[in-house]
């Protein structure tokens, strides 16, 4: 308009003209320089972009879903992944030896322990004491108690108290600013009394050496996972759960690393690294990688998820192999609860592993020294640091304990399932934007077809209330539970939770009561568009924290939130739901795990397997301050009933 | 208040006061033990100790008496060290007496935990003007290094320590001469300094090339002016304006071989005769606990103390650890521990000494030492009375026919339980995460009975934001308000927080200070090579006059005149002690250094594509554009322009 407009004025406007010009000319230069760029800002391609993405969604959505699946499952395959290497320098050049030759007397010590446990009926305090100052050690207890909000049917355990026995090993000319630390838990029966031994061995031995440049911590915890908490938390001085514990006396300044030893028998086959931490938690990649290169180096066996490092990654068998060693890790990661004694350190930015001594019946035996020998190069190697790990990765998933996956490499395979979600929302917005029938003269009636916020807030508050009811029943209501049903305090529980559960599934009516007149057409888009927005929130922060929970989630969320309408057909699609609903995921993951373990249950034993999960993910929180079990009550279940919601509108 | 604050005054004056070097009131003491030795009144005090301590039979009697005989010579030696003009000391031979004296001696302790602590001590005193108009220019014992920066600088006391390690308190008890991990500068200046910053600023570099050290990096954000914790040690200590005062301690620096040689080159025969030879490196680094100091103050010449002389302290304590030096064998001797023995003295030293500490072995029931020596000296150290075994490096007797002297200390008993020490402490950081923390501060007072005061001096960096309104001072589960607290709050990049309190211990108690804080983000120049390693909060400082061990056990026990008792003796009835925390070692949030290249290209990305097309999106005005005319149109509408027609 502009430029024929021009060549209408007469001559002597040509130079004022010339400048008004400038305009259209300097908008056809952006255009230019943001070619790329220009897909949303021209308003042609973006409509064409727009049409293409709304006609062609549910094809998109699917292909993405397809892709996302496929990229996961590609990530155990070995060509696709990193060898894993060590980045810390000051733990990678270094030369150290490994001289411990006492792993004969570190078993006696382990026998000598186990008379005593068996005399005291529990942890000998006394003896372990002595025994550690005889061993030069600083010693010092810390007593502890706690009762849990209701009984722990798996450990036969509901009013703990306890003592942790810890001897400090103060390196010579260190100012103690900076401790590593050995624990060992002192477990009821006759288990872990080699640990203990282990543990004494090298206390002494280090106790000889003069190359120690950090103190070293070597700790007894009694209770597990209770004891160490006590420990953690007298160490740091905070109280996140509620326990009661004693001050504890010596410190070592700020920890660098623990490593956590389990071990039951005087040879073992091989040794298992347990990295999954509390919250789905891993240490720095370093840290394993430390583990595998003296596994090389003195000739031990060692596996991660309890499977040993195939070399046939080229056939079915070995990728097969590849993930379930994957998914083994990523169930366990998902589950957000600390896997061995060391889950618990990671959240003080503690780099810690487990390592587990397993004796199955294989022909190569691992004898006491040889671990000792290990664990003393381990612990030489993490003197060596200058620094806390911090070089290698913090996200990583591993097929193989020689390789790995990392953060980079796994985000898309969420990334494609996340974007469903977008695009599901960039569809819903677009059909909310366009009025359906449009009118001659294009006067869209915004008053007829939006919906109030009434019909949006209203199921939110309530699903959400339902969520809070979820989470905090099941504690609360334990004990009238108990006075009106012939079940036990932990069936309660559980039983209230599923109750609760499935009590949130006559939520539309609930609803719908409370709305007034008939929930519109565009009442459920908008509702729709905001769960599906919120899930894609949820499930990137969760994804985030935790990839493999968010994974897991999104893999039974995402097609829910993508095709439910109140149009489809209701039954098949709510027996969907239900199907795909974080209770039957879980319940799902509770046999897929059985059967990733090669430990296949029968259903009877499945379904009692999953009641005492749900319990233990209550205590897990309650206990330890895992997050899964609030996120699901409090966030994921809410959003999954919105789209319940949105099924039975009306 | 006004008289609260005098109240305080008054005690910081008579800490101060008191506040004496504890191996100079060992030598004080062991000077008033030979008096008591040789006066007349005193012989059945003694017996009667001696009875008590053990059922002795007469040959222990006979040793003691032998003892009183021989006590004579160090008695004389010990006057002679103390004031050189007193009465009744003959001067050696020479006719003028020599204005400087050099003195050696190394204390060895066995330690209640089979460890064994030795501690060097090298005295130069010199009767001289540092500060007159004319320069000092002839030096005979005195280091002309260290003398030229005391005139240079006007420096009126410099007290500078080396430590590699932790005193460890609970296992080996209180330390002759306390120093905290790293290094650590006190500095007193005369009153004619007009710029103190500056004058400190260049002393410290001067400092750092004395000592090779990296006492350079003492400025003003690691220097604090204490206002009663640290009074001058020397005379005239009653002028005390802490303005002239700078204190500053370096946790990180580590203190090495480099150190010790030209710390070994300040002493007048080098470590070529006398004690000096023993310390060699090798031996010195291989070890638990490792600490070099110089004290240099003025002192009183005479009683009258008419003439002041400067008196440079050189000071070396080491601990050798039981089981890696002494590979668990209950046995040490010289050569175990320094591998060298000793052959002469210093032939410039007037006196040349060594004592064993042998209180807890009176019948050398806990350890044998070889070969024995008769002489026999008392002193009260750290408020405990200890008996030594002395042996004389001047006198040619004392290395056998064998020429050389290699003590044995040969251990009999196995080790005990850990210590009680009277006054304790530690120190650490509680919470998690990179945004918050709190430091807690422990001190003990496990005196049964009795509660004494204590000085508590804490500085810490500025990038630890410390809320000052959340200091607690908690004992025995209640809020123990301190008499007196003195704080500087920190400003950024120049100074840090300066904490003082004086706290009162009740007995037999723990009390807790915390103080929250914030953990600053530093900007990225300002991080350390090691960021990740964490950044080091220096010790706190606790400075305290403990009731002693003697005073405690006065009441009933001990079989003594009745006279004597009741009220407790006034110079052994609390000691100075002043005790270092550990340091700390704090994360502070830290970018992630090892991808400086990912977070360039990640933001510059992230600016181009995210904000320029959303910018973009926001700010353009879009419109409809007319379609484009058709190729035929554009073609007539050219031939139009040309012929001057108006286009279609």
């Amino acid at each position: 308009m502009l430029r024929q407009r021009t060549h209408v004025t007469s001559r002597c406007g040509r130079v004022m003209d010339r400048r008004r010009s400038s305009e259209p000319r300097r908008q056809d230069r952006v255009t230019v320089d943001n070619n790329n760029m220009g897909l949303l800002s021209d308003p042609n391609r973006r409509r064409a972009l727009l049409g293409l993405l709304t006609r062609l969604n549910a094809p998109i959505c699917v292909v993405c879903y397809m892709a996302g699946v496929a990229w996961f499952m590609g990530l155990a395959f070995e060509p696709f992944t990193l060898r894993t290497y060590m980045s810390e320098n000051a733990m990678g050049s270094t030369m150290v030896e490994e001289r411990f030759p006492a792993g004969e007397r570190a078993l006696a010590t382990g026998r000598e322990f186990a008379a005593h446990k068996k005399k005291t009926g529990g942890m000998p305090v006394d003896w372990l004491v002595r025994t550690m100052q005889a061993r030069g050690l600083e010693v010092f207890t810390q007593s502890f108690s706690r009762t849990l909000p209701f009984p722990d049917e798996n450990k036969e355990r509901y009013m703990v108290k306890g003592t942790n026995v810890y001897g400090i090993l103060r390196a010579p000319r260190a100012p103690r600013t900076e401790a590593l630390v050995l624990s060992a838990p002192c477990n009821p029966g006759d288990e872990n009394n080699q640990a203990v031994g282990l543990l004494l061995g090298l206390a002494q031995y280090f106790r000889n050496q003069i190359f120690l440049a950090k103190d070293v911590i070597f700790l007894v915890n009694e209770h597990d996972l209770i004891g160490m908490q006590a420990w953690l938390e007298g160490y740091h001085h905070t109280n996140t759960t509620g326990m009661d514990w004693s001050p504890l006396q010596g410190r070592g300044g700020s920890i660098q690393a623990a490593l956590s030893l389990e071990l039951s028998s005087d040879i073992i086959t091989s040794l298992d690294l347990v990295l999954e931490g509390l919250n789905g938690q891993l240490p720095n990649l370093d840290l394993a990688n430390l583990f595998y290169a003296f596994c090389q180096k003195i000739g031990v066996l060692c596996t991660i998820q309890g499977k040993l490092q195939r070399n046939d990654w080229d056939s079915v068998s070995g990728y097969s192999h590849a993930v379930q060693t994957m998914m083994l890790m990523v169930m366990k990661q998902a589950s957000g609860r600390p896997w061995g004694d060391h889950g618990l350190f990671l959240r003080y930015h503690i780099e810690a592993a487990t390592i587990k001594g397993i004796n199955s019946f294989r022909q190569y035996k691992t004898d006491a020294t040889t671990i000792g020998r290990l664990l003393e190069g381990m612990y030489r190697k993490l003197n060596n640091l200058l620094e806390r790990l911090h070089q290698s990765y913090f996200f990583y998933l591993m097929p193989s304990l020689s390789h790995f996956v990392s953060i980079g490499y796994y985000m898309p395979a969420f990334g494609l399932l996340a974007v469903i979600l977008l695009l599901r929302a960039l569809d819903l917005w677009v059909q909310l934007m366009t009025p359906p029938p449009r009118t001659e003269d294009g006067v869209i009636d915004i008053e007829q077809s939006s919906p109030g916020v009434l019909s949006v807030l209203t199921p939110l508050v309530i699903s959400h209330l339902t969520g809070v009811a979820l989470y905090m029943l099941p504690v609360r209501f334990q004990e009238m539970a108990v006075e009106h049903f012939p079940v036990s305090e932990t069936e309660a529980v559980v039983l209230t939770a599923i109750a609760v559960y499935t009590a949130g599934l006559a939520l539309p009516h609930n609803t719908h009561r409370l709305l007034a007149g008939e929930g519109t057409e565009q009442g459920w888009r908008v509702l729709k568009l905001v769960a599906v927005l919120y899930l894609a929130v949820l499930l990137g922060c969760t994804a985030l924290i935790n990839f493999s929970l968010g994974f897991i989630l999104a893999l039974t969320l995402v097609p829910v939130a993508a095709f439910v309408t109140p149009h489809v057909p209701k039954v098949l699609s709510a027996f969907i739901l239900v199907i795909l609903s974080p209770a039957c995921t879980l319940l799902f993951s509770v046999f897929f795990f059985q059967e990733l373990q090669e430990m296949p249950v029968s259903f009877q034993d499945g379904w009692v397997l999953y009641l005492s999960v749900i319990s233990q993910g209550i205590l897990d929180h309650v206990l330890y301050g895992s997050l899964v079990y609030p996120l699901i009550a409090l966030l994921v279940y809410p959003c999954w009933l919105l789209f319940w919601n949105i099924l039975f509108w009306k | 208040m006004a008289a609260r604050r005098r109240l305080v005054s008054a005690l910081l004056v008579f800490l101060c006061a008191s506040s004496v070097f504890s191996g100079a009131e060992s030598q004080e003491a062991t000077l008033t033990g030979g008096h008591r030795a040789a006066a007349v009144d005193d012989p059945p005090t003694d017996t009667e100790r001696a009875e008590q301590a053990a059922e002795q039979p007469a040959v222990e009697e006979r040793r003691w008496e032998a003892t009183e005989v021989e006590e004579a010579t160090p008695d004389e030696a010990a006057g002679e060290k103390q004031d050189t003009s007193a009465p009744g000391t003959a001067a050696p031979s020479s006719a003028p007496q020599p204005k400087d004296d050099f003195q050696e001696e190394l204390v060895v302790r066995p330690l209640h935990s089979g460890d064994i602590y030795a501690s060097f001590q090298f005295r130069t005193l010199w009767e001289t003007d540092f500060t007159r108009e004319n320069k000092v220019s002839h030096y005979r014992l005195f280091p002309k290094s260290l003398g030229q920066v005391i005139s240079k600088f006007s420096v009126r006391e410099l007290h500078i320590s080396f430590t590699q390690g932790y005193w460890r308190t609970m296992q080996w008890g209180q330390p002759f001469l306390p120093s905290p991990p790293g290094a650590e500068l006190w500095v007193w200046f005369q009153d004619s300094v007009t710029d103190v910053d500056g004058t400190w600023k260049e002393l410290t570099n001067v400092l750092s090339g004395i000592f090779c050290a990296s006492l350079n990096f003492i400025d003003s954000t690691n220097t604090v002016q204490p206002s009663a914790s640290f009074k001058p040690l020397g005379i005239g200590n009653e002028a005390t304006d802490h303005r002239f005062l700078r204190y500053a301690t370096l946790p990180r620096e580590i203190v090495c071989t480099e150190n010790l040689t030209p710390w070994k080159k300040l002493l007048p025969c080098g470590s070529k005769a006398g004690l000096a030879v023993l310390l060699k490196s090798e031996k010195l680094f291989h070890s638990s606990f490792h600490s070099q100091a110089v004290h240099i103050r003025p002192v009183c010449e005479d009683r009258q103390c008419k003439t002041t002389s400067w008196e440079l302290r050189q000071t070396l304590n080491v601990v050798f650890d039981l089981y890696t030096s002494g590979q668990g064998k209950r046995e040490w001797s010289l050569f175990k521990m320094f591998s060298r023995t000793l052959t002469e003295a210093c032939p410039l030293a007037s006196s040349s000494k060594i004592y064993i500490d042998v209180t807890d072995n009176p019948q050398g029931e806990q350890f044998e030492l070889s070969p024995a020596t008769a002489l026999l000296s008392q002193a009260v150290v750290l408020g405990d009375r200890r008996t030594f075994s002395v042996y004389d490096l001047t006198q040619q007797i004392t290395f056998g026919s064998v020429r050389s002297l290699n003590l044995l200390i040969r251990w009999k008993s196995t080790e005990g339980d850990m210590l009680r020490p009277l006054l304790h402490a530690e120190r650490y950081v509680a919470g998690y995460g990179l945004q918050t923390g709190e430091i807690h501060t422990l001190m003990y007072n496990n005196h049964p009975y009795r509660s004494f005061p204590v000085l508590l001096l804490d500085s810490v960096p500025w990038y630890l934001r410390l809320y000052i309104h959340t200091l607690t001072v908690t004992s025995k589960g209640k809020d123990n308000k301190p008499s007196y607290i003195h704080y500087q709050p920190s400003k950024d990049r120049l100074r840090p927080h300066l904490l003082e309190m004086l706290v009162q211990l009740p007995p037999n108690s723990v009390t807790e200070v915390t103080v929250q804080f914030e953990r600053a983000l530093l900007k990225w120049t300002e991080y350390t090579p090691d960021p990740n390693h964490g950044f080091y909060v220096g010790s706190s400082v606790i400075s305290s006059l403990v009731p002693s061990i003697v005073a405690m056990d006065t009441n009933s026990t001990l079989k003594r005149p009745l006279f004597s008792s009741f009220f407790p003796c006034k110079e052994e009835s609390s000691f100075f002690v002043r005790i270092y925390t550990e340091p700390l070692l704090v994360n502070l949030p830290t970018p992630d250094f090892s991808m400086p290249y990912n977070v360039i290209c990640l933001t510059c990305t992230v600016v181009a594509v995210g904000y320029g097309s959303l910018y973009n999106l926001l700010t353009r005005s879009f419109q409809i554009e007319e379609p484009s005319p058709g190729l035929a149109k554009r073609i007539a509408n050219i031939i139009r322009k040309m012929r001057g027609v108006p286009p279609l």
